[in-house]
Order: structure tokens, then sequence, then C-alpha cells
């Protein structure tokens, strides 16, 4: 990984690979989307409602996806001093509450018709809520501590302690239908298979490849952004200085 | 009730969040590359 230490040589290869991520995830999401509206048929017991498995179900992991993201770029910074590890977790952190706060609003939504409630304090869907707190404390602390000029455009060594003890939750989340009766359904796919039936199953492979890729899309750019800004930001310290 | 009000309310909120993100993220993007290509060098 020390070899992409040099934000020059990251960018050489970010700067295409935005691109190959950002169009193929697009591409999967509208096609994805289209067939789990319009050609999949309803379930026999949810009805309609279970379309909007395949926009939850891609949100839910990417929100997981994101603060487990978090914990290892925190790692890399902490044990390893790899420069980018803290750009890269500054950048993940709103695109992974973003899709934590999609996970939690879909579901809710799905749940009025299906359970007869929008909200339930059940294990799975207060540890999503935790996690999006984690995430919403996490950006805070960003930000304080990129005004106080810690990080060099990342995250403090505190902010990085922070994501890495977060991650206690993401375990959490995975096994609560497991650990407390919940009205959330236990696990419907595993690596022994799956409980969904085929020819409902097929168009989440497209939303989730596409969601995953036009996630990696945006934390490059964000990253890009980052990295641009304390380009800009060490020009006018030299500038300053005359 | 109807479900597909549901199913629309749903996909109508992630997608209009995800292009958000996408729009801002790119434009902030532009934007700081832009401006660390064309200050004059010191």
């Amino acid at each position: 990984m020390h070899r992409f230490a040099n934000p020059a040589r990251f960018l050489k290869i970010a700067r295409p690979l935005t691109g190959w991520l950002f169009w193929p995830g697009l591409s999967l999401i509208l096609a994805g989307c289209f067939c789990g509206l319009f050609v999949t048929p309803a379930d026999y017991l949810q009805g309609e409602t279970v379309r909007i498995l395949y926009i939850h179900v891609p949100a839910a992991w990417l929100g997981m996806a994101g603060w487990s993201g978090i914990a290892v770029a925190a790692l890399m910074q902490l044990v390893w001093r790899h420069p980018l590890a803290s750009i890269a977790g500054r950048a993940i952190a709103s695109p992974g509450a973003l899709f934590t706060a999609i996970c939690l609003a879909t579901g809710s939504i799905w749940g009025r018709p299906t359970w007869g409630t929008w909200w339930e304090w059940d294990g799975r869907m207060t540890s999503m809520l935790v996690l999006l707190f984690l995430y919403l404390g996490y950006i805070a602390l960003a930000n304080a501590s990129a005004r106080q000029g810690q990080g060099q455009g990342g995250v403090s060594a505190a902010t990085a302690i922070f994501g890495l003890v977060g991650a206690i939750n993401i375990p959490i989340i995975n096994r609560s239908v497991v650990w407390w009766n919940s009205l959330h359904q236990g696990p419907s796919i595993t690596l022994r298979g799956s409980s969904i039936d085929g020819s409902l199953l097929w168009p989440l492979g497209l939303t989730f490849l596409g969601f995953s890729l036009l996630f990696g899309a945006i934390v490059l750019m964000r990253m890009r952004t980052m990295l641009a800004r304390n380009k800009i930001e060490a020009r006018m310290q030299r500038l300053a200085r005359g | 009730m109807n479900q597909w009000a549901f199913v629309a309310a749903a996909y109508a909120l992630a997608l209009f969040a995800t292009a958000t993100v996408i729009v801002l993220s790119w434009r902030a993007m532009r934007e700081a590359e832009g401006q660390a290509e064309d200050r004059p060098r010191p």
C-alpha cells in the first residue's frame, strides 16, 4: 500500500479510475432499478413493496462497508502513518452516512405497509441508527481537526481512534437479528445460499454492484478534492512566507 | 393502501440523495482541481 503513499502516484491511478467506476456503476444501478421495478414479479406475501429491497440492501451494505473502510484507514493512519489513509477515512465518511440514512429511510418506508409501523426500537434498526450517529460524530470530529490544521487535510489521530472504536458496532449490526428477537427478518443471504427466490434476487446483484462501484467513485472524487485543496493550501503558505 | 406509492417514495428519495452527493462531489472536485492547476506558481 505504501507504493500509493505518494499523492502524485495515487492521482495518476485515481483520475482514470473515477470514470471507470462511475459509469459502469451508474449503468448497473439504472438497469437494476428498472428490472427491480418493472421486470421482476411481486412477492406473494409482501406484494409490490419487495421492490424496495433493491435499494435498501445495497444502502445497508455501503453504510456498514463504509465504516469498515474508515476503521481500516484509521488503522493504517495510526500504525503505518500512511499519508493517504486519513484522507481516505474523511472521504468515506459523508457518503457512508448518506447511505446509512438511505437505508434507515427506505427501511422505514418499507416497514409502514409491511409491518404496520414506520419504526420499531429493535436490535437491527437501533444499531443502524447508532451507526448514523457514529458517522455524524466522526464527520464533526474530522471537520474540527481540519479547522485546527491537524491531519493535513485528513483527520486527527483522535478522530482515527474514534473510527477504530466505532467499528465494534459493525458485528453488532450484522448479528443483531440473530442475538435479539426482532421484527426485522433474519439473514436472507448467507454464504450457504439465499432464502430469496431467484426470480426476485437477480436485480439485487445489479444494484449491489452498481452502488458499490458508484460509492468507490464518490470516495475517489472526494479524495481528489482534498488532495487538490492541500496543494492550494501548501502553495498559499509558500507565497505567504515569500 | 397503495403499495406503489411507498415504492415510488423509497426510490425517489434514494436516487435523489445519491444524485445530489454525486453532483456536489463532482463540482467540488472540479473546482478544487481547477484552482490547484490554474493558480500561478510562486
